[in-house]
């Protein structure tokens, strides 16, 4: 009987992983340019409506309010969505046939997360290098940090929406959930206005909502506020789901798959 | 290569326990080849999924390959390889970048998965299509694509889960001459899932047959056929109202058990069949019976399932089926 050299290390499985899903990506980026022209059709088309208000928003320019949140409603969902890619592969025998090799189980995870990762990052430098042009001002550091927020987001939930479709295995199951989740978070995160325009019952309600905090963290972020508490509050909210998201998605993945 | 003490699971879904494998005990040398033959909802998947790490049995223990199952699952990984039943690639993927991948998985440097990927494609008849895209080939290449990435690192030990089911009969009957030839070639040990009768009869050295997440019988091909106690005689009567006078006639013959009468058909047991059909032609000539059809074969595989079970494998849960008739020595 011959034996392969056993040389499976975390590092190397993730790259394995990663590279495929890469691959498959590229060769199919229907999917990359769609969820890139729905951010992108947010800022040429709602971002507009957003100028006259620029006086009530508090800040000068009216996309420094606006192009963070759709850098975060992206980060997260765009990363929420991707569990519909794993059920077609569990569906195709992939998690399987990966699951019975000597593969790490997280590097099986990481690997795909990454994927993601590099997804969202390309998607939000184009989101920001189309909003300069229409009037965009923001430090870069700013714009750096803002993006490292959506990383770690996008990180954070893509894990959780792979563990859920794992857990699920049905598209039938896993987009109900999606939509009874996507639409309250995204109304009281004030990704689209910020919660300072609402009355007070609705921001008591959305501050409980940390993915305000984070929104409201990207925009000091954007305004070079780097030290104020509001955009360490949104640094930190975001570690504590990224660690959280990690934390959940990892456990699934070394379960077994049912 | 495999030892199983006692290997269960039972799944709860919806708060209802189903115990899909209830206690197997299995044991399998070095170079055997193995059939795990039972219906569908034996439980044959299961034990499979118990065997090559992917699900944690309830009870029971393990050795596969040399690894406990239970303390070394990385381990047996290493050293088994599977074919599940429904695939290993992703559809949009190109056949031969999944087997390179998957032997990285496995540990293997890209060139060294690569040369043996080429290998295998060469040896399964795969040629040419290591750019093509699963979802672009036919079910047989399609199989034999999966059986490649299950030996991709040449593993001693490989778990084949129902390897030919969908495939037309050239494409199964060209799958296990590859099967075989692991065996002959590489000295690998197969063990595989069937609910053929006619693929666990013409492939395995050995079969355990499964029924209800039970080993109910285990045996060569031969021994088993010749478990059922004799050749099965079947007897059509020329006129329905004459069928309980043939089955008479039929269980007065030497060594006979009792017949079983389905319609106008009498089904028997003999220890000889030809001397049988001799005398019971006789007998019905003598006492004026008619007959539209009387033949004596070999049992099959099915007679065994018959005989254990007392269901038919070819009408899965099915009650006792008229048997098919068969020319003799049609399965060996
Ligand atoms: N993941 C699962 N959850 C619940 N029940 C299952 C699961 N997998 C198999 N079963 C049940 O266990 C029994 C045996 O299934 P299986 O091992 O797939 O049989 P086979 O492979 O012999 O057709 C069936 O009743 C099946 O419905
Ligand atoms: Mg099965």
């Amino acid at each position: 009987m011959t034996l392969p050299v056993a040389t499976n290390s975390i590092g190397r499985d993730t790259w394995t992983v990663f590279a495929r899903a890469m691959r498959l990506s590229l060769r199919n980026p229907a999917w990359v340019v769609i969820g890139l022209t729905q951010p992108v059709l947010y800022i040429l088309l709602f971002g507009p409506l957003l100028e006259p208000l620029s006086g009530q928003l508090g800040s000068g320019n009216a996309y420094q309010v606006f192009v963070p949140g759709i850098l975060v409603q992206l980060g997260i969902f765009g990363a929420l969505f991707v569990g519909f890619g794993l059920i077609a592969e569990w569906r195709a025998g992939v998690v399987e046939s990966q699951r019975v090799t000597p593969a790490s189980r997280t590097a099986l995870l990481l690997g795909r997360v990454l994927r993601d990762v590099v997804v969202l990052l390309v998607q939000g430098t184009v989101l920001v290098l189309v909003s300069i042009p229409l009037g965009l001002r923001a430090p870069v550091l700013g714009v750096v940090l803002a993006l490292l927020v959506v990383a770690l987001l996008g990180a954070a939930f893509s894990a959780v929406s792979y563990a859920l479709a794992l857990t699920l295995k049905s598209e039938d199951a896993f987009a109900p959930l999606l939509n009874a989740v996507v639409l309250p978070v995204l109304l009281l995160s004030g990704i689209l206005l910020p919660m300072t325009l609402a009355p007070g019952w609705l921001q008591a309600v959305s501050d409980v909502n940390p993915l305000k905090h984070v929104v409201d963290g990207v925009r000091s972020l954007f305004d070079g506020s780097y030290t104020s508490a509001t955009a360490w509050w949104g640094l930190g909210l975001t570690l504590a789901m990224a660690a959280l998201g990690w934390w959940f998605g990892v456990r699934r993945f070394r379960r077994e798959s049912g | 290569m495999i030892e199983a003490r006692g290997l269960a699971r039972t799944f709860r879904r919806k708060k209802q326990e189903v115990r899909a494998v209830a206690g197997v005990d299995l044991d399998v040398a070095a170079g055997e080849i193995v059939g795990f033959l039972g219906p569908n909802g034996a439980g044959k998947t299961t034990t499979l999924r118990m065997l090559t790490t992917l699900l944690v049995p309830t009870a029971g223990t393990a050795t596969v390959a040399g690894c406990d199952l239970l303390a070394d699952p990385v381990g047996v990984r290493r050293r088994i390889g599977y074919v599940s039943q429904s695939g290993s690639t992703q559809p949009e993927a190109l056949a031969g970048e999944e087997v390179v991948d998957h032997g990285r998985l496995y540990g293997m440097s890209t060139a060294d998965a690569t040369a043996r990927g080429r290998r295998l494609f060469t040896e399964l008849d795969l040629e040419g299509l290591w750019e093509r895209k699963p979802k672009a080939m036919s079910g047989g290449q399609r199989r034999r694509l999966d059986i490649a990435m299950g030996l991709v690192h040449e593993p001693g030990l490989v778990f084949l889960d129902e390897p030919t089911t969908g495939l037309d009969p050239q494409a199964r009957a060209n799958l296990w001459q590859h099967i075989r030839g692991l065996r002959e070639e590489r000295g690998t040990t197969v063990f595989l899932t069937t609910h053929y009768l006619d693929e666990a009869d013409a492939l395995c050295d050995r079969i355990l047959v499964i029924d209800s997440g039970a080993i109910v019988a285990e045996g060569t091909p031969d021994a088993l056929k010749s478990g059922v106690g004799g050749d099965v005689l079947t007897v059509t009567a020329a006129r329905a109202d004459e069928v309980g006078a043939v089955a008479r006639l039929v269980a007065g013959l030497p060594g006979a058990e009792p017949p079983q009468v389905h319609g106008d058909r009498v089904v028997g047991r003999v220890p000889n069949g030809g001397g049988a059909l001799v005398q019971l032609v006789r007998e019905l000539d003598a006492a004026g019976l008619g007959v539209a059809g009387i033949e004596s074969r070999r049992p099959s595989l099915d007679d065994v399932f018959l005989g254990l079970t007392g269901r038919s494998l070819r009408e899965e849960g099915a009650p006792v089926a008229p048997v098919v008739p068969e020319p003799e020595g049609a399965l060996r």
